[in-house]
């Protein structure tokens, strides 16, 4: 999208630099004149969050790693010993447990933004499938830094979900084995998941500048859902875009400095202040809010390889989105039926997190059952028939007039 | 400067396709140590050796949990009417088939040995408690009866047998 650099630098070092490394030039040109389309509403603000949670994470956990110590022995004492005596390390580690939270409020509401207007269809096919390879290593990343406080929940989160691979048959019980380093859940286990959890932050930054890479090729969707066609249609990124996502920014970390300060264990489990005891699994085994509705529809099937299949699946099913949905419109302002089954989406996937709290008994497990025979009658029915059957509406000529009406712009 | 046909082997070729050969031995050889780091190191394995146990003092109807291999194993001492109930069941109305006699020693009817770990993801059931006198596991709610028998919930398997003998009628080695 950007064209040839019109970076000037000023000073004379910064021209000397530019001469021998364009750095400058490449900054320029992809954030201060990147074209960006005008109508961008704030959930286009997103993006830029999940960036600086992930330097959020990144900073404090690096800080966290100088006092924790990953034995089975210490590591619980280590994590207390953060929260009470290392200067300022409660405000560390709850910055730290809440900030995996709202990364990943942050990531769900992006990837809502996507699917409602349809920012997975060509040319940004890449673009999507690199944002589920970051859900997948945010999801890996998490379940490890849970582990890594070796409380009750920790252990027997670790025990369940390397159990997943006991699943596979044939060789399912000798991965497990492989994974653990030993016969159960143990100190190899927590060994590796700490060297693990250190590491894949960075995997994580490196296919973000990936998908950074790939967004500026093909440039922003939009709310119209169409490309730019002239200058009329964008505006530069400096300073409309970044602004915006400044002030978004802002009133996001409001909500986290809220979550931080007022109720830092709120989104956690009162048995993960229990010391890990491989000899008694708790009476309820919940993961962290985030992981409940992929477990309440792995809880659905009353089946284990199944519902281990149905479980991966669930979220493997995501990278095969732009080519799921049939239809040539992307935005949902110009699908009238698209629409409504997209909440209902919305509504089956936060349904299935509230269910994932439940215990799988009676009406839950009915409830369950319907809202994971709707995600994935979603993706595999629902989109795409709804492409050749759905009547969209006109699309507008072009995103100004989007914006502005057909008279086109007034002195915008 | 000469221009080779492409069509024409030359010793860049050789060298080209003897070079890619080696270095994929030599990258798949590395893999080895690698991966193999992962699996239990000689001080795990060792502490994994056969554990035995007395079942003198363990009462009627009483089950008791050790550990082996990092592993929850447990002992149940059953009553009669325990033992009754998990032979009056029809075998093949059970998920995962099996007799009692096929979960037990000969002669040594009233001793359970299983492995306190749930099949279905792990979880260490509670004893005494569900439907079938045997066993409930809390986290997806699968039910055991009192051979261990996978009865009712999303566990696939009955409790797994860990290998042991009898070495006295009050002395078991487990491993």
């Amino acid at each position: 999208m950007s064209g040839p650099s019109t970076y000037q630098p000023q000073s004379r070092f910064l021209q000397w630099l530019e001469k021998r490394l364009p750095i400058g030039g490449l900054i320029h040109s992809s954030f201060v004149t990147y074209p960006t389309p005008r109508n961008l509403n704030y959930w286009w603000t997103f993006g830029g969050i999940l960036s600086f949670m992930l330097g959020v994470q990144i900073i404090t956990g690096i800080v966290l790693a100088m006092h924790y110590t990953p034995h089975v022995d210490m590591a619980f004492n280590s994590v207390e010993g953060i929260m009470r005596d290392v200067n300022y390390g409660w405000l560390l580690r709850y910055v730290h447990a809440n900030g995996a939270s709202m990364f990943f409020l942050a990531a769900y509401i992006h990837m809502f933004r996507g699917m409602y207007y349809g920012s997975y269809k060509e040319p940004r096919e890449v673009l999507w499938i690199l944002g589920v390879i970051l859900l997948l290593l945010m999801i890996a990343t998490g379940f490890m830094g849970y582990v890594l406080v070796w409380g009750q929940m920790s252990f027997w989160a670790a025990t369940v979900i390397t159990n997943l691979f006991s699943a596979i048959p044939g060789v399912g019980e000798a991965i497990v084995t492989w994974l653990w380093g030993g016969y159960a859940v143990g100190n190899p286990t927590l060994n590796r998941f700490y060297s693990l959890h250190y590491l894949l932050p960075f995997v994580i930054a490196g296919v973000v500048v990936l998908h950074v890479w790939a967004l500026h090729v093909v440039g922003q969707n939009n709310p119209a859902g169409i490309e730019p066609r002239s200058g009329k249609d964008t505006v530069p990124f400096t300073p409309y875009a970044t602004v915006k996502d400044s002030f978004m920014l802002a009133c996001f970390c409001i909500v986290f400095a809220w979550f931080v300060f007022y109720v830092p264990n709120f989104l956690g489990h009162a048995d993960n202040y229990i010391p890990a005891n491989p000899a008694v699994t708790p009476s309820e085994i919940v993961p962290e809010w985030y992981y409940l509705p992929f477990y309440a529809i792995l809880r659905s099937i009353p089946n284990k390889l199944l519902g281990v299949i149905a479980l991966f699946s669930s979220i493997a099913i995501l990278a095969f989105l732009p080519w799921l949905d049939t239809s040539r419109v992307r935005s949902a302002r110009y699908r009238p039926l698209y629409r409504q089954f997209f909440w209902l989406f919305v509504i089956a996937s936060v349904g299935l997190g509230w269910l994932g709290s439940k215990p799988p008994e009676g009406i839950y497990v009915i409830i369950s059952r319907i809202f994971t025979f709707y995600y994935f009658a979603y993706f595999l029915i629902i989109l795409p028939l709804l492409g050749i059957f759905e009547k969209t509406r006109p699309l507008p000529n072009s995103i100004s007039e989007s914006v502005l009406g057909e008279m086109g712009p007034r002195g915008a | 400067m000469t221009t080779v046909s492409s069509a024409a082997h030359t010793r860049r070729d050789f060298l080209y396709i003897a070079t890619a050969a080696v270095g994929a031995v030599g990258a798949a050889a590395t893999l080895v140590p690698l991966i193999s780091q992962m699996n239990p190191d000689a001080s795990t394995i060792a502490a994994g050796a056969p554990v035995e146990i007395d079942l003198a003092p363990i009462a009627d109807g009483q089950i008791i949990k050790v550990f082996w291999r990092s592993k929850p194993i447990f002992i149940f001492h059953r009553t009669k009417k325990e033992i009754d109930e998990a032979k009056n069941v029809d075998v093949n109305s059970l998920p995962d088939p099996a007799t009692d006699a096929e979960r037990t020693k000969p002669g040594h009817e009233q001793w359970l040995v299983v492995i306190g770990i749930c099949t279905h993801l792990g979880c260490i059931p509670l004893a005494h408690q569900g439907e079938y006198d045997g066993w409930f596991c809390p986290c997806h709610g699968s039910q055991y009866d009192t051979a261990g028998r996978i009865r009712k919930g999303p566990a696939p398997k009955n409790l797994y047998l860990p290998p042991y003998a009898f070495l006295s009628d009050t002395k078991i080695r487990i491993g």
